[in-house]
């Protein structure tokens, strides 16, 4: 299964979701420059972390309009597996793919720390190596990271078991504690947390490498 | 028209440097000369004051590829790779706007580090200010702190580098003029090294980046003068930084240097355009001659002297080989920046600025860049010291426990937590051992090596003695990398003083200096670059003496160990012993027990053996990475109280009964600061004390460690005795609690 990792101007953390593809979980991966219209002959694709464009006007605001995306909303629309980490998260919330929007964290500040998350459902190409309830830990970085979208989003993503991940403590003030959400498709992921960042055992925890062995294993079925 | 002295007095010229301006052009200088004369000349691009003392440093070591000069020191890490590293002061301008001092602080280190096409994969940060607690200034404190962590986070998250250690200190010497210092840190190979030359006449000058406008105007120079109650009207002074533009920049400037069309590069930082092309020409002896009609610009009407004069971030001189000039223009616009000829290299060694096709400004390079007058200034002085050498008659204390409640949730000793959360310290997923370890350790993916790096100062020594402190500082530097079991190779320095023109200010730095150069010979840590703030007072007041040190260090990549007690019922052995013997009152006076809890400052600082110390630092060295020591964490400000609170705040709650068999006031035995300590907690106590026989250092075991609670015992009496949670939430709740009062 071949991955490929969006850089857009300002993606600082495409660098380490390649190698955690690369060397921690061993699939072969590319790198795709945001100017392209073609994502090249990738099974799956991720959003890195960052400050696409600065951040400028609003988080993903801007990468949004990207020509890559337009290839990256087509693959979706056909299946194609997509997943969206911390900056990732912020540019499928404004491309419409993923619902709802990330804001300012509770206390205006940026945070940087591991946390805990509760896996809210298994039944996803995404996290289908957990168990549902199982608790992982990954780390967070961000300044944007609260979870926010109108009481009938959150009542539809709740119903429909769309919600992938849950804060054990909430460090943002995202609503129901929502980390991580699935598309009506189940094929596009948005998390804030960073698996990339979690795939390394000398960086202190490989659990988030689940996120992307589940991704493996969803595509060998497929 | 001629140069009047209020002219003079504006650019902080004396009339003998005015003179000798006019004998290097051989004509009076015009206005826009008389500017570029005065930033290069400033003490901030010059060390006037401080150059012939520094040159009692050592410089070279045979991991030493590069040493002071160039834009960064580089030291060789094996296999054919290098780290590039310095740090850098961003003083006043963080007074004057907090905020954008320190972010521009950051991404003035980071493009020194880039320049030489090192890929910068660490930050670290040394911030002083006044107490956030304090009764008539705590407000202006807590307002300074939070916009100078807000700025290093804005810039350095957004770059993309992670912020892995530092220190945050506070001191009433810090409340008029807080200390800013940036370290930062980049990998490359030994291939790719670049300079800040402008070699071959004929090729072009190119300048890549962000548009010149009016800001940092004359930044230089306000960094080498003192503050009064007009520097409010310096904060036009202060740039604004555009971390994204850093960040296409670094890239840009990474994969223009892969074609091999550019010869030499050097950022615009102080002095901007004025600093990059005089010294560019002067490193390689040849002149350059551009028309300031090029230079992009964001605002109309901008005169040569503010073009020149201007200190706009994120901005690039780069001189390209003749003819090759779109290969390095294709890149820059792949990534969206501006990039255009502005001129070229001569070989009549002048700096030679046009405007529209006539001369501006008409200057020898190597006068302008390496000629400053260089002072000797009188030291022949005390230094200053605003403290007595007597203490009080008793230290003696009523209730231990309650003082070790006060030091670990005094806004020095606190928890820093809510300072380093706000940093991204695990982007590039290098970071091995980050914030809250003794030192940062961060690995290189390409090889099995990692560099393990950390900051110290000690204002508080070095205000007693500054020969004795400054060394103290160098010692702690080298225990903290070997208790993460790195090998110190080399530093990098920032001298934060007052003003060198009181003698008794510039007797201190002169001390320093020298205590500086005599410790790191001894520790085999040569300094390779660095930074001289002075004029740090306000109205008078001066901060105290503050050398701030970076060393690096390099070990094997391992999973690391951390300052925490990770089992119950292992023995805790205080490598290095007691170290009673010279410990007196009369040491006791720069503690932080002193500060904190007597509020009194007196005497002299700990006393240092640097033969012991250097024996200790192998010998935790061989016990961590031979797998020995569960935790391992070095002794320094609150002495062993405070290490055995610090090594009981991990999640497990886990604590230490510990007893020590002497008569010694309580107090002294536990808080006095004596160097060279490292506690250890260990299941192979036997192995521990083999390798500490076999260096000479003492290791007796203390007690062990025990769930939930810390109890402390002096001469058979239990003097301190706490829940280990409840002592860690009053550590860990300080300072959020502080900056949370309005």
């Amino acid at each position: 299964m071949r991955f490929g990792v969006v850089v857009f101007p300002g993606s600082n953390c495409d660098h380490d979701a390649w190698y955690a593809v690369k060397h921690n979980l061993g699939h072969p991966v590319d790198f795709i420059w945001h100017d392209s219209d073609k994502l090249g002959n990738v099974d799956a694709v991720i959003l890195p972390g960052g400050f696409s464009y600065g951040d400028y006007l609003r988080c993903g605001a801007i990468a949004k309009f990207s020509p890559v995306m337009s290839a990256v909303r087509k693959f979706a629309a056909e299946g194609g597996l997509v997943a969206g980490f911390c900056n990732g998260f912020q540019i499928l919330t404004e491309s419409h793919l993923l619902p709802g929007a990330l804001i300012r964290n509770r206390d205006l500040k940026f945070i940087c720390k591991p946390v805990e998350l509760i896996t809210a459902t298994s039944d996803s190409p995404f996290t289908s190596t957990l168990r549902k309830g199982q608790t992982i830990t990954v780390p967070i970085a961000h300044g944007e990271g609260c979870y926010v979208a109108d009481p009938e989003t959150i009542e539809r993503l709740e119903k429909e078991d769309r919600v992938a991940f849950r804060y054990v403590a909430n460090p943002n003030g995202a609503m129901h504690g929502i980390a991580g959400i699935l598309n009506e498709g189940r094929n596009v992921l948005g998390m804030m947390p960073h698996p990339e960042r979690a795939s390394d055992p000398l960086m202190g925890s490989t659990d988030g490498l689940a996120i992307f062995q589940s991704m493996v294993s969803a595509f060998a079925i497929k | 028209m001629p140069i009047t002295p209020e002219q003079l007095a504006v650019h902080r010229l004396t009339r003998d440097e005015y003179d000798l301006i006019v004998k290097i052009l051989k004509r009076d200088p015009n206005i826009t000369e008389l500017g570029i004369f005065s930033v290069m000349w400033s003490e901030h691009c010059s060390y006037k004051s401080s150059k012939r003392h520094l040159r009692k440093l050592p410089t070279e070591s045979k991991h030493v590829l590069v040493g002071p000069g160039e834009n960064a020191g580089i030291i060789d890490i094996g296999d054919g790779w290098a780290i590039a590293f310095k740090i850098e002061s961003h003083n006043h301008p963080s007074f004057i706007e907090p905020f954008q001092g320190a972010a521009t602080g950051v991404g003035g280190i980071l493009r020194d580090i880039f320049t030489m096409g090192a890929r910068p994969i660490a930050v670290m940060d040394a911030i002083r200010f006044g107490p956030p607690d304090d009764p008539a200034n705590g407000a202006r404190n807590r307002r300074i702190l939070e916009g100078v962590v807000s700025g290093i986070a804005h810039y350095g998250n957004c770059f993309g580098v992670p912020t892995v250690g530092g220190e945050c200190v506070f001191d009433p010497s810090y409340s008029g003029n807080p200390l800013v210092n940036v370290f930062a840190l980049g990998v490359f190979k030994h291939d790719e090294v670049f300079y800040g030359r402008a070699t071959g006449i004929g090729n072009p000058v190119i300048y890549v980046g962000a548009k010149t406008g009016r800001d940092g105007i004359h930044g230089a120079s306000m960094a080498s003068a003192e503050f009064d109650e007009e520097s409010d009207a310096k904060r036009p002074n202060v740039q604004v930084g555009d971390p994204f533009m850093e960040k296409l920049l670094l890239e840009a400037c990474l994969e223009a240097m892969k074609t091999g069309a550019i010869v030499g590069i050097q950022d615009m930082g102080a002095a901007g355009l004025t600093c990059s092309t005089c010294e560019m020409g002067s490193r390689a002896g040849t002149g350059i001659e551009f028309d300031l009609m090029h230079v992009p610009q964001r605002e109309t009407g901008m005169t040569p002297y503010e073009i020149m004069l201007s200190e706009s971030q994120e901005r690039m001189l780069l001189v390209a080989e003749k003819g090759r000039e779109n290969e390095v223009f294709a890149v820059f616009k792949k990534w969206g920046l501006d990039a255009v000829t502005i001129g070229e290299v001569t070989g009549d060694g002048i700096l030679r600025v046009k405007d529209h096709g006539a001369i501006v400004a008409e200057i020898p390079n190597r006068e302008l860049a390496d000629e400053a007058p260089i002072y000797d200034r009188p030291h022949n002085a005390s230094p200053y010291r605003p403290y007595p050498v007597e203490g009080p008659e008793s230290i003696a204390s009523g209730d231990l426990t309650a003082d070790l409640y006060k030091l670990m949730s005094s806004p020095d000793l606190c928890s820093k937590r809510w300072v380093w959360e706000q940093y991204d310290y695990m982007v590039r997923t290098n970071t091995v051992l980050g914030p809250g370890g003794d030192a940062a350790i961060v690995r290189i993916k390409e090889t099995g090596h990692s560099v393990a790096m950390v900051l110290d100062g000690n204002g508080r020594y070095c205000v007693l003695d500054p020969f004795e402190g400054a060394k103290l500082m160098v010692a702690e530097c080298c225990r903290n990398l070997s208790t993460v079991g790195a090998t110190p190779v080399a530093a990098t320095n920032n001298l934060n003083f007052g003003n060198p023109e009181r003698p008794e200010i510039m007797r201190q730095l002169v001390l320093g200096i020298e205590g500086l150069g005599e410790a790191c010979r001894f520790f085999e840590t040569p300094i390779t670059g660095g930074n001289v703030s002075l004029y740090n007072e306000t109205l008078g007041e001066p901060i105290h003496p503050t050398p701030v040190l970076g060393i690096v260090g390099l070990m094997e990549t391992a999973a690391p160990v951390s300052p925490t007690f990770k089992t119950a019922g292992r023995e805790v052995i205080l490598l290095g012993g007691l170290r009673l013997e010279g410990c007196d009152k009369s040491r006791f006076g720069g503690s932080q027990y002193a500060n904190t809890v007597l509020g009194k400052q007196w005497g002299l600082p700990p006393k240092l053996d640097m033969d012991y110390e250097k024996r200790v630092h192998t010998a935790i060295r061989e016990i961590v990475t031979n797998g020995l020591a569960e935790s391992a964490h070095d002794l320094s400000d609150g002495g062993l109280a405070v290490a055995i609170a610090e090594c009981s705040f991990g999640a497990n709650g886990i604590g230490a009964r510990i007893a020590i068999g002497s008569d010694m006031e309580p107090v002294m035995l536990l808080y006095h600061e004596a160097p060279s300590r490292v506690l250890i907690s260990t299941a192979n106590a036997d192995a521990v004390k083999a390798i500490a026989a076999k260096h000479g250092v003492e290791a007796p075991s203390i007690g062990q460690t025990i769930a939930d609670t810390i109890e402390l015992s002096t001469g058979g009496q239990v003097r301190v005795r706490t829940e280990s949670r409840a002592l860690r939430d009053a550590w860990e709740n300080a300072l959020p609690a502080l900056m949370k009062t309005r």
